[in-house]
Protein backbone atom coordinates (compact mmCIF):
# COMPACT_ATOMS: atom_id res chain seq x y z
CA UNK A 1 0.00 0.00 0.00
CA UNK A 2 1.33 3.55 -0.47
CA UNK A 3 2.74 5.42 2.40
CA UNK A 4 2.18 8.27 3.56
CA UNK A 5 4.99 10.81 3.13
CA UNK A 6 6.39 13.16 5.86
CA UNK A 7 8.42 15.95 3.93
CA UNK A 8 10.59 18.36 5.77
CA UNK A 9 11.07 21.86 4.59
CA UNK A 10 13.95 23.71 5.37
CA UNK A 11 14.33 27.28 4.88
CA UNK A 12 17.77 28.46 3.54
CA UNK A 13 18.62 31.85 3.41
CA UNK A 14 22.51 32.39 2.57
CA UNK A 15 23.45 28.97 2.56
CA UNK A 16 21.79 28.21 6.52
CA UNK A 17 18.45 26.93 7.52
CA UNK A 18 16.23 29.93 9.62
CA UNK A 19 13.68 30.04 11.73
CA UNK A 20 12.36 26.90 13.93
CA UNK A 21 15.13 26.84 16.76
CA UNK A 22 13.08 29.39 18.51
CA UNK A 23 9.72 31.55 17.81
CA UNK A 24 12.41 34.90 17.79
CA UNK A 25 12.06 35.70 13.79
CA UNK A 26 14.71 34.33 11.65
CA UNK A 27 17.29 32.50 13.45
CA UNK A 28 20.18 29.88 11.71
CA UNK A 29 18.63 26.37 12.90
CA UNK A 30 21.73 24.82 11.49
CA UNK A 31 23.63 24.33 8.23
CA UNK A 32 21.13 22.35 5.80
CA UNK A 33 23.47 19.24 5.24
CA UNK A 34 23.67 18.24 8.85
CA UNK A 35 20.06 19.13 9.28
CA UNK A 36 18.78 16.99 6.26
CA UNK A 37 21.19 14.03 7.03
CA UNK A 38 19.91 13.71 10.13
CA UNK A 39 16.07 13.84 8.62
CA UNK A 40 17.48 11.01 6.21
CA UNK A 41 18.90 9.37 9.22
CA UNK A 42 14.95 9.27 11.25
CA UNK A 43 13.25 8.58 7.52
CA UNK A 44 12.23 11.37 6.17
CA UNK A 45 10.61 10.46 3.26
CA UNK A 46 11.43 13.89 0.89
CA UNK A 47 12.72 17.13 1.58
CA UNK A 48 12.22 20.40 0.16
CA UNK A 49 14.84 23.21 0.09
CA UNK A 50 13.18 26.57 0.05
CA UNK A 51 15.23 29.31 -0.85
CA UNK A 52 14.36 32.51 1.36
CA UNK A 53 16.94 34.97 -0.08
CA UNK A 54 16.55 37.24 -3.00
CA UNK A 55 20.11 38.41 -3.58
CA UNK A 56 21.72 36.94 -6.16
CA UNK A 57 24.77 35.30 -3.88
CA UNK A 58 22.21 33.59 -1.91
CA UNK A 59 21.09 32.47 -5.08
CA UNK A 60 25.15 30.88 -6.11
CA UNK A 61 24.51 29.71 -2.43
CA UNK A 62 21.65 27.92 -3.26
CA UNK A 63 23.13 25.57 -6.06
CA UNK A 64 25.85 24.68 -3.89
CA UNK A 65 23.20 23.79 -0.82
CA UNK A 66 21.36 21.58 -3.20
CA UNK A 67 24.45 20.11 -5.33
CA UNK A 68 25.77 19.30 -1.29
CA UNK A 69 22.69 17.91 0.07
CA UNK A 70 21.55 15.86 -3.44
CA UNK A 71 25.25 14.08 -3.67
CA UNK A 72 24.27 12.31 -0.46
CA UNK A 73 21.08 12.00 0.15
CA UNK A 74 19.01 9.66 -2.41
CA UNK A 75 15.46 10.70 -1.73
CA UNK A 76 13.68 12.85 -3.65
CA UNK A 77 14.50 16.75 -3.11
CA UNK A 78 12.22 19.48 -4.13
CA UNK A 79 13.35 23.01 -4.35
CA UNK A 80 11.39 26.19 -4.32
CA UNK A 81 11.19 29.90 -3.47
CA UNK A 82 11.95 32.57 -6.49
CA UNK A 83 11.59 30.50 -9.28
CA UNK A 84 10.36 32.71 -11.80
CA UNK A 85 11.23 31.64 -14.99
CA UNK A 86 12.04 28.14 -16.96
CA UNK A 87 15.76 28.72 -16.56
CA UNK A 88 15.73 29.12 -12.96
CA UNK A 89 13.95 25.75 -12.69
CA UNK A 90 16.34 24.18 -15.06
CA UNK A 91 19.25 25.38 -12.82
CA UNK A 92 17.75 23.96 -9.83
CA UNK A 93 16.78 20.52 -11.67
CA UNK A 94 20.74 20.35 -13.22
CA UNK A 95 21.92 21.52 -9.14
CA UNK A 96 20.18 17.98 -8.42
CA UNK A 97 16.91 18.65 -7.29
CA UNK A 98 14.23 15.94 -7.98
CA UNK A 99 11.07 18.46 -8.39
CA UNK A 100 10.48 22.41 -8.58
CA UNK A 101 7.92 24.32 -6.43
CA UNK A 102 6.28 26.67 -8.15
CA UNK A 103 3.88 29.53 -7.15
CA UNK A 104 3.80 33.15 -7.63
CA UNK A 105 5.35 32.85 -11.87
CA UNK A 106 2.77 29.87 -11.82
CA UNK A 107 -0.06 32.38 -10.98
CA UNK A 108 1.06 34.61 -13.40
CA UNK A 109 2.22 32.81 -16.30
CA UNK A 110 0.37 29.09 -15.74
CA UNK A 111 2.04 28.27 -18.95
CA UNK A 112 5.28 27.76 -17.05
CA UNK A 113 3.98 24.71 -15.40
CA UNK A 114 3.30 23.13 -18.89
CA UNK A 115 6.89 24.03 -20.02
CA UNK A 116 8.58 22.67 -17.08
CA UNK A 117 6.42 19.48 -16.97
CA UNK A 118 7.10 18.96 -21.24
CA UNK A 119 10.66 19.27 -20.47
CA UNK A 120 10.94 17.31 -17.10
CA UNK A 121 7.88 15.73 -16.77
CA UNK A 122 5.09 16.28 -14.36
CA UNK A 123 6.34 14.66 -11.81
CA UNK A 124 9.37 17.29 -11.81
CA UNK A 125 6.71 19.94 -11.26
CA UNK A 126 4.94 20.73 -7.65
CA UNK A 127 2.58 23.55 -7.22
CA UNK A 128 2.76 25.62 -4.43
CA UNK A 129 -1.03 27.23 -3.31
CA UNK A 130 -0.94 29.65 -0.33
CA UNK A 131 -4.44 30.09 0.39
CA UNK A 132 -6.45 31.90 3.49
CA UNK A 133 -9.84 31.64 4.13
CA UNK A 134 -11.92 34.70 3.33
CA UNK A 135 -15.32 34.07 3.77
CA UNK A 136 -16.39 30.50 2.55
CA UNK A 137 -13.21 30.47 -0.09
CA UNK A 138 -10.15 29.76 0.09
CA UNK A 139 -8.68 32.54 -1.61
CA UNK A 140 -5.19 31.92 -3.32
CA UNK A 141 -2.15 34.82 -2.49
CA UNK A 142 1.19 35.19 -4.19
CA UNK A 143 3.88 36.88 -3.54
CA UNK A 144 4.60 35.24 0.31
CA UNK A 145 0.80 35.80 0.90
CA UNK A 146 1.39 39.02 -0.16
CA UNK A 147 -1.09 39.47 -3.10
CA UNK A 148 -4.29 38.20 -3.17
CA UNK A 149 -5.28 36.07 -6.87
CA UNK A 150 -8.18 35.65 -8.14
CA UNK A 151 -8.06 32.27 -7.60
CA UNK A 152 -9.99 29.79 -5.02
CA UNK A 153 -7.42 27.07 -4.26
CA UNK A 154 -9.85 24.32 -5.16
CA UNK A 155 -10.05 25.78 -8.59
CA UNK A 156 -6.35 26.80 -9.15
CA UNK A 157 -5.66 23.17 -8.28
CA UNK A 158 -7.64 21.66 -10.79
CA UNK A 159 -6.24 24.43 -13.37
CA UNK A 160 -2.61 23.29 -12.18
CA UNK A 161 -3.20 19.91 -12.88
CA UNK A 162 -4.55 20.53 -16.46
CA UNK A 163 -1.54 22.26 -16.77
CA UNK A 164 0.54 19.22 -16.29
CA UNK A 165 1.69 19.86 -12.31
CA UNK A 166 2.67 16.51 -11.10
CA UNK A 167 1.68 17.44 -7.26
CA UNK A 168 0.10 19.86 -5.36
CA UNK A 169 1.79 21.75 -2.09
CA UNK A 170 -1.16 23.47 -0.04
CA UNK A 171 -0.16 25.70 2.52
CA UNK A 172 -2.55 27.55 5.43
CA UNK A 173 -1.80 31.05 5.74
CA UNK A 174 -4.33 31.16 8.63
CA UNK A 175 -2.36 28.36 9.83
CA UNK A 176 0.98 29.06 8.94
CA UNK A 177 3.58 28.85 12.34
CA UNK A 178 -0.10 28.62 14.52
CA UNK A 179 1.32 24.69 15.66
CA UNK A 180 -2.69 24.21 15.91
CA UNK A 181 -3.20 21.57 13.23
CA UNK A 182 -3.58 21.70 9.70
CA UNK A 183 -6.27 23.29 7.83
CA UNK A 184 -7.71 19.32 7.51
CA UNK A 185 -11.32 21.09 5.44
CA UNK A 186 -9.29 23.16 2.72
CA UNK A 187 -6.93 20.12 2.60
CA UNK A 188 -9.77 17.77 1.75
CA UNK A 189 -11.54 20.12 -0.54
CA UNK A 190 -8.65 20.40 -2.59
CA UNK A 191 -7.27 16.67 -2.34
CA UNK A 192 -10.54 15.45 -3.51
CA UNK A 193 -10.99 17.98 -6.31
CA UNK A 194 -7.39 16.29 -8.17
CA UNK A 195 -5.82 13.07 -9.07
CA UNK A 196 -2.49 14.37 -8.49
CA UNK A 197 -1.45 13.92 -4.56
CA UNK A 198 -1.46 16.79 -2.15
CA UNK A 199 0.92 17.57 0.32
CA UNK A 200 -0.39 19.58 3.40
CA UNK A 201 1.53 22.40 4.61
CA UNK A 202 1.17 24.95 7.67
CA UNK A 203 -0.01 24.75 11.55
CA UNK A 204 1.53 21.41 12.39
CA UNK A 205 2.32 21.15 16.43
CA UNK A 206 1.66 17.45 17.42
CA UNK A 207 1.72 14.03 16.59
CA UNK A 208 -2.38 13.93 16.29
CA UNK A 209 -2.37 16.66 13.84
CA UNK A 210 -0.69 14.30 11.32
CA UNK A 211 -2.94 11.87 11.99
CA UNK A 212 -6.08 14.20 11.14
CA UNK A 213 -4.63 15.74 8.50
CA UNK A 214 -4.10 11.55 6.65
CA UNK A 215 -7.80 11.22 7.41
CA UNK A 216 -10.28 14.26 8.05
CA UNK A 217 -7.61 16.06 5.45
CA UNK A 218 -7.57 13.44 2.61
CA UNK A 219 -3.60 14.27 2.55
CA UNK A 220 -1.55 11.95 0.84
CA UNK A 221 2.04 13.69 2.11
CA UNK A 222 2.11 16.28 5.09
CA UNK A 223 5.16 19.00 5.17
CA UNK A 224 6.74 20.45 8.66
CA UNK A 225 9.71 22.77 9.09
CA UNK A 226 10.06 23.73 12.89
CA UNK A 227 8.73 20.88 15.04
CA UNK A 228 11.27 18.68 13.28
CA UNK A 229 14.21 21.24 13.30
CA UNK A 230 14.01 21.85 17.01
CA UNK A 231 14.30 18.17 17.50
CA UNK A 232 11.52 17.57 20.25
CA UNK A 233 9.32 15.89 17.54
CA UNK A 234 11.34 13.31 15.32
CA UNK A 235 10.35 11.93 12.46
CA UNK A 236 10.40 8.09 13.85
CA UNK A 237 8.58 9.13 16.69
CA UNK A 238 5.76 10.60 14.33
CA UNK A 239 5.83 7.70 11.79
CA UNK A 240 5.10 5.31 14.81
CA UNK A 241 2.23 7.23 16.14
CA UNK A 242 0.73 7.25 12.17
CA UNK A 243 1.90 3.51 12.49
CA UNK A 244 -0.20 3.09 15.69
CA UNK A 245 -3.79 4.57 14.00
CA UNK A 246 -3.05 2.46 10.62
CA UNK A 247 -1.86 4.99 8.27
CA UNK A 248 0.40 3.11 6.01
CA UNK A 249 4.29 4.75 6.40
CA UNK A 250 7.58 4.17 5.58
CA UNK A 251 9.07 2.73 8.75
CA UNK B 1 36.71 -2.63 -15.79
CA UNK B 2 35.08 -0.43 -18.51
CA UNK B 3 31.84 1.51 -17.49
CA UNK B 4 28.43 1.19 -17.85
CA UNK B 5 26.39 3.39 -20.33
CA UNK B 6 24.00 5.62 -19.62
CA UNK B 7 21.34 6.45 -21.97
CA UNK B 8 20.05 9.97 -22.60
CA UNK B 9 17.58 10.02 -25.05
CA UNK B 10 15.90 13.10 -23.89
CA UNK B 11 13.49 11.66 -21.45
CA UNK B 12 14.32 13.69 -18.05
CA UNK B 13 17.18 14.61 -15.97
CA UNK B 14 19.79 12.06 -15.60
CA UNK B 15 21.77 14.01 -12.95
CA UNK B 16 20.10 11.77 -9.72
CA UNK B 17 20.95 8.67 -11.44
CA UNK B 18 24.28 9.94 -12.25
CA UNK B 19 24.85 10.85 -8.33
CA UNK B 20 22.99 7.30 -7.24
CA UNK B 21 26.43 5.62 -9.38
CA UNK B 22 28.85 7.57 -8.48
CA UNK B 23 27.73 7.57 -4.74
CA UNK B 24 28.41 3.53 -4.93
CA UNK B 25 31.62 3.86 -6.93
CA UNK B 26 30.40 2.49 -10.24
CA UNK B 27 32.14 4.50 -13.50
CA UNK B 28 29.42 5.92 -15.58
CA UNK B 29 29.63 7.54 -18.98
CA UNK B 30 26.88 8.99 -21.27
CA UNK B 31 27.44 8.00 -25.02
CA UNK B 32 26.86 10.33 -27.64
CA UNK B 33 25.78 7.79 -30.52
CA UNK B 34 24.79 4.27 -30.67
CA UNK B 35 28.38 3.27 -31.63
CA UNK B 36 29.72 4.52 -27.88
CA UNK B 37 27.65 1.48 -27.05
CA UNK B 38 30.28 -0.99 -27.66
CA UNK B 39 32.65 0.07 -24.67
CA UNK B 40 29.80 -0.04 -22.23
CA UNK B 41 29.94 -2.82 -19.92
CA UNK B 42 26.10 -2.36 -19.21
CA UNK B 43 23.41 -0.43 -20.59
CA UNK B 44 21.28 1.43 -18.19
CA UNK B 45 17.69 3.03 -19.71
CA UNK B 46 16.77 5.34 -17.55
CA UNK B 47 13.42 8.19 -18.20
CA UNK B 48 10.19 9.77 -17.00
CA UNK B 49 7.79 10.90 -18.99
CA UNK B 50 5.16 9.72 -21.54
CA UNK B 51 6.06 6.50 -23.40
CA UNK B 52 6.40 8.00 -26.75
CA UNK B 53 10.02 9.64 -25.87
CA UNK B 54 11.58 6.13 -26.43
CA UNK B 55 10.67 6.94 -30.18
CA UNK B 56 14.54 8.59 -30.24
CA UNK B 57 15.46 5.17 -29.28
CA UNK B 58 14.30 3.48 -32.37
CA UNK B 59 16.50 2.67 -35.38
CA UNK B 60 20.20 3.07 -34.42
CA UNK B 61 20.03 3.52 -30.61
CA UNK B 62 17.46 0.08 -30.65
CA UNK B 63 20.42 -1.88 -32.65
CA UNK B 64 23.21 -0.91 -30.62
CA UNK B 65 21.33 -1.98 -27.70
CA UNK B 66 20.19 -5.46 -28.60
CA UNK B 67 24.08 -6.21 -29.58
CA UNK B 68 25.24 -5.45 -26.37
CA UNK B 69 22.09 -7.42 -24.78
CA UNK B 70 22.80 -10.24 -27.03
CA UNK B 71 26.61 -10.73 -25.91
CA UNK B 72 25.19 -10.94 -22.89
CA UNK B 73 26.06 -7.65 -21.17
CA UNK B 74 23.83 -6.29 -19.02
CA UNK B 75 20.46 -4.18 -19.37
CA UNK B 76 18.48 -1.99 -16.93
CA UNK B 77 15.39 -0.08 -17.87
CA UNK B 78 14.25 2.54 -15.17
CA UNK B 79 10.94 3.49 -14.84
CA UNK B 80 10.15 4.25 -18.33
CA UNK B 81 12.83 2.83 -19.51
CA UNK B 82 11.29 -0.45 -17.91
CA UNK B 83 8.24 0.14 -19.70
CA UNK B 84 10.04 0.51 -23.02
CA UNK B 85 11.42 -3.41 -22.73
CA UNK B 86 7.83 -4.75 -23.32
CA UNK B 87 5.96 -5.15 -26.10
CA UNK B 88 3.98 -2.00 -25.98
CA UNK B 89 2.59 0.57 -24.19
CA UNK B 90 -1.08 1.82 -23.69
CA UNK B 91 -0.15 5.06 -23.52
CA UNK B 92 1.51 5.57 -27.07
CA UNK B 93 -0.25 2.00 -28.66
CA UNK B 94 1.04 2.94 -32.22
CA UNK B 95 4.73 3.01 -30.87
CA UNK B 96 6.81 -0.68 -30.53
CA UNK B 97 8.57 -1.01 -27.36
CA UNK B 98 11.85 -3.10 -27.34
CA UNK B 99 9.87 -6.36 -26.84
CA UNK B 100 12.40 -8.17 -24.57
CA UNK B 101 9.84 -8.68 -21.78
CA UNK B 102 6.12 -10.12 -22.68
CA UNK B 103 3.45 -8.16 -22.27
CA UNK B 104 1.82 -4.66 -22.74
CA UNK B 105 1.96 -1.76 -19.87
CA UNK B 106 -1.51 -0.67 -19.06
CA UNK B 107 -2.39 2.40 -16.66
CA UNK B 108 -2.88 1.93 -13.39
CA UNK B 109 -6.60 1.26 -12.61
CA UNK B 110 -6.69 -0.70 -15.76
CA UNK B 111 -8.80 -4.28 -15.33
CA UNK B 112 -6.02 -6.14 -16.77
CA UNK B 113 -4.16 -5.51 -13.63
CA UNK B 114 -5.45 -8.51 -11.70
CA UNK B 115 -6.18 -9.60 -8.21
CA UNK B 116 -5.05 -7.60 -4.76
CA UNK B 117 -8.12 -5.26 -3.21
CA UNK B 118 -9.59 -3.16 -5.29
CA UNK B 119 -9.69 0.29 -3.76
CA UNK B 120 -10.12 3.78 -4.62
CA UNK B 121 -6.62 5.15 -6.13
CA UNK B 122 -4.76 8.37 -6.92
CA UNK B 123 -3.00 8.11 -10.51
CA UNK B 124 -0.06 8.88 -10.81
CA UNK B 125 0.95 6.89 -8.23
CA UNK B 126 4.04 9.33 -6.05
CA UNK B 127 5.78 7.98 -2.98
CA UNK B 128 6.79 5.07 -1.62
CA UNK B 129 5.44 1.77 -1.28
CA UNK B 130 6.66 -1.83 -0.47
CA UNK B 131 8.50 -4.26 -2.75
CA UNK B 132 6.84 -7.72 -2.39
CA UNK B 133 9.71 -10.29 -3.67
CA UNK B 134 8.51 -13.29 -5.28
CA UNK B 135 11.46 -14.57 -6.31
CA UNK B 136 15.37 -14.71 -5.58
CA UNK B 137 17.18 -13.06 -7.95
CA UNK B 138 21.21 -11.55 -7.46
CA UNK B 139 19.53 -8.40 -8.15
CA UNK B 140 17.71 -8.65 -4.97
CA UNK B 141 20.31 -9.49 -2.87
CA UNK B 142 20.53 -7.65 1.10
CA UNK B 143 17.12 -6.25 -0.18
CA UNK B 144 14.57 -6.93 2.90
CA UNK B 145 11.21 -8.00 1.95
CA UNK B 146 8.92 -5.26 1.93
CA UNK B 147 11.92 -2.60 1.58
CA UNK B 148 10.09 0.40 0.46
CA UNK B 149 11.09 2.26 -2.61
CA UNK B 150 10.00 5.28 -4.55
CA UNK B 151 7.57 5.55 -7.68
CA UNK B 152 6.32 7.86 -9.90
CA UNK B 153 4.21 6.98 -12.44
CA UNK B 154 1.01 6.22 -14.09
CA UNK B 155 1.47 3.32 -16.37
CA UNK B 156 2.73 -0.22 -14.88
CA UNK B 157 3.66 -3.85 -16.01
CA UNK B 158 0.98 -6.22 -15.24
CA UNK B 159 2.47 -9.57 -13.47
CA UNK B 160 4.32 -11.84 -15.61
CA UNK B 161 6.61 -15.18 -15.21
CA UNK B 162 9.42 -12.18 -15.33
CA UNK B 163 8.11 -10.76 -12.39
CA UNK B 164 10.51 -10.95 -9.01
CA UNK B 165 8.98 -8.06 -6.87
CA UNK B 166 5.87 -7.19 -7.30
CA UNK B 167 4.24 -3.41 -5.37
CA UNK B 168 0.55 -2.78 -4.93
CA UNK B 169 -1.91 0.25 -5.59
CA UNK B 170 -4.76 -0.54 -6.32
CA UNK B 171 -3.94 -3.88 -7.96
CA UNK B 172 -0.51 -5.68 -7.39
CA UNK B 173 1.98 -4.90 -10.51
CA UNK B 174 5.43 -5.23 -11.53
CA UNK B 175 7.86 -3.37 -9.57
CA UNK B 176 10.93 -5.36 -10.55
CA UNK B 177 11.17 -7.63 -13.57
CA UNK B 178 14.35 -10.21 -14.82
CA UNK B 179 15.16 -12.10 -17.67
CA UNK B 180 18.56 -13.53 -17.57
CA UNK B 181 20.85 -10.15 -17.96
CA UNK B 182 17.92 -7.88 -18.07
CA UNK B 183 16.00 -6.38 -15.57
CA UNK B 184 13.53 -3.31 -15.53
CA UNK B 185 12.40 -1.54 -12.46
CA UNK B 186 9.53 0.61 -12.34
CA UNK B 187 10.49 2.69 -9.24
CA UNK B 188 13.67 5.15 -9.26
CA UNK B 189 16.52 3.35 -7.39
CA UNK B 190 18.40 6.49 -7.41
CA UNK B 191 15.69 8.00 -4.85
CA UNK B 192 14.90 4.89 -2.89
CA UNK B 193 17.52 5.61 0.45
CA UNK B 194 19.52 2.56 0.79
CA UNK B 195 17.26 -0.60 -0.81
CA UNK B 196 17.76 1.58 -3.97
CA UNK B 197 21.27 2.00 -3.93
CA UNK B 198 21.72 -1.39 -2.64
CA UNK B 199 19.75 -2.39 -6.18
CA UNK B 200 21.82 -0.67 -8.34
CA UNK B 201 24.97 -1.82 -6.74
CA UNK B 202 23.53 -5.62 -7.47
CA UNK B 203 23.11 -4.31 -11.05
CA UNK B 204 26.87 -3.37 -11.60
CA UNK B 205 27.46 -6.66 -10.34
CA UNK B 206 25.97 -8.49 -12.99
CA UNK B 207 28.27 -5.85 -15.15
CA UNK B 208 31.33 -7.86 -13.26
Amino acid sequence: MLSKRIIACLDVRDGQVVKGINFEGLRSAGDPESLARRYNAEGIDELVILDVTATIEGRRALAATIHAVARELFIPLAVGGGIRTEDDGAAAIEAGADKVSLNTAALADPQLITRLAQRYGSQAVVVAIDAKRVGDRFAVFGRSGQRASEWDAVAWAREAESCGAGEILLTSIDRDGTKIGFDCEMTAAVSSAVAIPVIASGGAGSLDDFVDVFTAGRADAALAASIFHNAETSVRELKRRLHEHGIPVRL
Amino acid sequence: MSACALVDYGAGNLTSVKKAFAAIGVDIFVPSAPADLAAASAVIVPGVGHFSATRALAGEWTDAILERVGEGRPLLGICLGMHWLFEASDEAPDMPGLGVMSGTIVRLGDARLKGGSPSPIKVPHVGWNALAICRDSPLLSGVEPGSQVYFSHSYAAPLTSETIAVTEHGAPFAAIVQRGQIAGVQFHPEKSGEAGLQILRNFAELAR
